[in-house]
């Protein structure tokens, strides 16, 4: 393999991960009414939000005991359950998101070690 | 608690929540617990989704509880054309608000665990599925799949624990199903959370056949079956043979069943077998068993009655095209719906298996005889125990039933007195077919070894298959032993030309007596004639004496008169005497 091409998909990766930090965020935190995990997970994310994607982000905190109908259709089982509609690929969070390390490796914000 | 209207020694029954599974019912005493959940457990492919869904469908067309299938492991879609093969419309009873199916999908990948969760989430799935339609039943279709698809199994289990205490209190019978563990009954250990009602499902492999069974292994405040129940999955769905708990209970009857062959009836006390009587017809190869088997099943038809045939060995054409040659036309019978073929190797599938689709054949066309031929054919590398086992329990459930059964067997020659599977205890009527071989040719006899509650002939018969069926004839008992076949006819005809023989020297001596009798008869007319020649020339002259007599006395008067005599012929008489 020659050097050029090598310097080549370096400057696509950093293109790529350039990308990345630009793109939107939509997220969906869903919990199982006002407990203290929910309450914890909520301003758990909110934080690491501000923190690593100011500005560029989208949250929306829903109530499962409010709106049953959609636990179907989003496929959560757990609670609570942060789902990272995009950018894809779709992932799912769940926990009192107390774990930093890991919520950013769900977000791909982080490689996973 | 109510009070109850009687007073009653108080055994009150687990309120229970019937499957409508043929069979299963029975085994659990009325079905699942009310109320509470039961773990159905097994390896992969022992029908326990299957279970499952027919609980659920069965609950929701026949006994209007409606359910909720949540399934862990195929997808609604697969779902439903799983089942559709077995005759359920899982979308009509969706559309009409029975069923609910819900696909829980879990993808490991796409999960990342952050701290403390709970499975709320799927509690409150459920609970909308549940009152969404009022679903009285449950099914959590494997639940364990959780344990692969989410991380911190110290969290599920709790949250699992909490799961079935939950769907108590909601009061709705669950069915949790569970793939089977190595060591114990579930591979996550459900069992232990579940613990009212567990039942075994188990697929297993002998001699390359396969069988299927289910045990109830734990009723918690309920009687059950304890043991090993075959089960079939078939196009009307799960059944399960609640055999193994018949007793000896049968009613027995004193009406009879004709056997189809008058003769052999005459032979049985003059009216056949015994209403719902096990008749075993054994004998070595082509001694006409089938023949006799096809004699009964036609001569029940013809009285309108109802007949299963189980074939083992040959195809019900071939047994219909054979049977005509001896003139019985099964077929009229096949056309007119009395008559059942049902043909099958007997490798097909385990005893157990046979014994299912048996009992359900039974249960189902509702026969009044029922033939079995044969037994023998069962028997497949030393599993003689198995087999007797089997149809101990088979001639129980057919006397249940009040079916009169005909079995037949193969025998190998020169066991003539019993049978390979030393079934005789269970027969209660037992003919045995034999090969007589005398004179260069062989000739079938048939003759009753025992006929339990009748008088009946001890005779042999000749057993001859002519084309207008079974005959039976006397055989020649002589001073030359028994005779059949061409040997009889020979022994007849010496005898008749024996007979000829004779009648015509008594003929011939008739005749010679009555030639004498005529000679003699002659000779005495003879005789007679000539006596009378004699006697009337004796007496013409005994006349003449007479008269020449009177002459002289006449003479001697008129001699007298002329020498004036004085008195008549007498005093010349007396003086002559003087004289």
């Amino acid at each position: 393999m020659s050097k050029k091409n090598v310097d080549n998909s370096v400057a696509a990766f950093e293109k790529a991960i350039h990308g990345l930090n630009e793109m939107r965020y939509v997220l969906r935190l869903y919990v199982a009414g006002t407990t203290p995990q929910a309450l914890r997970a909520i301003s758990n994310i909110k934080k690491i939000c501000e923190e690593h994607l100011q500005g560029r982000y989208e949250l929306q905190v829903i109530d499962l005991y409010q709106q049953p109908q959609l636990l179907q259709g989003e496929q959560i089982i757990a609670a609570p359950t942060l789902i990272k509609k995009l950018p894809l690929p779709l992932r799912r969070i769940i926990g009192d998101m107390s774990n930093e390390e890991r919520i950013l490796v769900g977000l791909d914000l982080r490689k996973k070690t | 608690m109510p009070p109850t209207k009687k007073k009653q020694p108080s055994v009150r029954q687990l309120p229970k929540a019937p499957t409508g599974i043929q069979g299963l019912d029975e085994i659990t005493c009325g079905g699942l617990p009310r109320g509470r959940p039961t773990l159905v457990c097994g390896g992969a492919g022992c029908g326990k989704t299957l279970l499952a869904m027919e609980f659920l469908v069965r609950g929701a067309i026949q006994f209007n509880e409606p359910g909720v299938f949540m399934a862990f492991e195929e997808t609604t879609h697969d779902l439903t054309n799983n089942v559709s093969s077995l005759g359920f419309d899982l979308e009509d009873l969706v559309r009409r608000k029975k069923l609910v199916i819900d696909y829980v999908y879990i993808e490991r990948s796409e999960i990342e665990e952050t701290g403390e969760y709970d499975l709320e989430g799927l509690f409150i799935r459920l609970g909308h599925a549940i009152d969404s339609i009022g679903a009285k039943r449950v099914v959590l279709d494997t639940v364990e799949s959780l344990f692969s698809g989410l991380p911190n199994p110290l969290i599920l289990r709790a949250e699992l624990r909490r799961l079935f205490r939950w769907l108590k209190d909601k009061g709705v019978t669950a069915i949790i199903t569970g793939e089977r563990g190595d060591e114990a009954l579930t591979r996550q250990g459900l069992e232990e959370y579940v613990s009212d009602c567990v039942i075994v499902l188990d697929h297993r492999i002998s001699e390359q056949v396969s069988s299927r069974r289910l045990r109830v292994v734990k009723y918690r405040g309920s009687t059950h079956g304890t043991n090993e129940y075959p089960f079939l999955i078939d196009e009307t769905g799960f059944s399960v043979v609640a055999v193994t708990s018949l007793g000896l209970k049968q009613e027995a009857s004193t009406k009879r069943v004709p056997t189809g062959v008058t003769r052999l009836d005459a032979m049985l006390g003059g009216a056949g077998y015994y209403l719902g009587s096990s008749v075993l017809v054994s004998g070595t190869a082509g001694t006409g068993k089938s023949s006799l088997a096809a004699h009964f099943v036609d001569g029940a038809c013809r009285r309108g009655e109802r007949a299963v045939y189980f074939a083992f060995e040959e195809s019900p054409s071939q047994i219909m095209r054979n049977m005509r040659s001896i003139g019985i036309d099964l077929q009229q019978w096949v056309r007119k719906g009395l008559l059942h073929f049902q043909a099958t190797r007997p490798t097909f599938f385990g005893l157990e298996m046979h014994l299912a689709t048996m009992h359900k054949a039974v249960t189902a066309f509702k026969p009044h005889v029922v033939v079995i031929d044969p037994i023998n054919s069962f028997i497949i590398g030393g599993n003689e125990v198995d087999v007797r086992a089997m149809l101990m329990r088979l001639v129980d459930f057919m006397k249940m039933k009040q079916v009169t059964c005909l079995f037949t067997n193969l025998t190998s020659s020169g066991t003539s007195g019993n049978t390979d599977l030393a079934v005789s205890s269970l027969i209660d009527t037992w003919l045995q077919l034999r090969d007589m071989e005398i004179g260069g040719e062989r000739n079938r006899g048939i003759s009753l070894l025992k006929s339990r509650g009748m008088s009946h002939s001890n005779q042999i018969r000749e057993f001859l298959l002519t084309d207008r069926g079974v005959d039976l004839r006397d055989v020649y008992v002589g001073p030359e032993g028994v005779l059949t076949g061409s040997a009889r006819l020979a022994q007849e005809a010496r005898e008749t030309a024996a007979q000829t023989a004779h009648e015509q020297d008594v003929e011939r001596k008739r005749i010679e007596l009555e030639g004498k009798r005529r000679a003699l008869e002659a000779q005495i007319a003879v005789m007679r004639a000539d006596l009378d020649a004699q006697e009337a020339e004796t007496l013409s002259r005994l006349e003449q004496e007479q008269g020449r007599g009177r002459q002289l006395a006449k003479e001697r008067v008129s001699m007298g008169l002329s020498r004036k005599a004085d008195v008549g012929g007498k005093t010349t008489g007396q003086r002559r005497q003087a004289e």
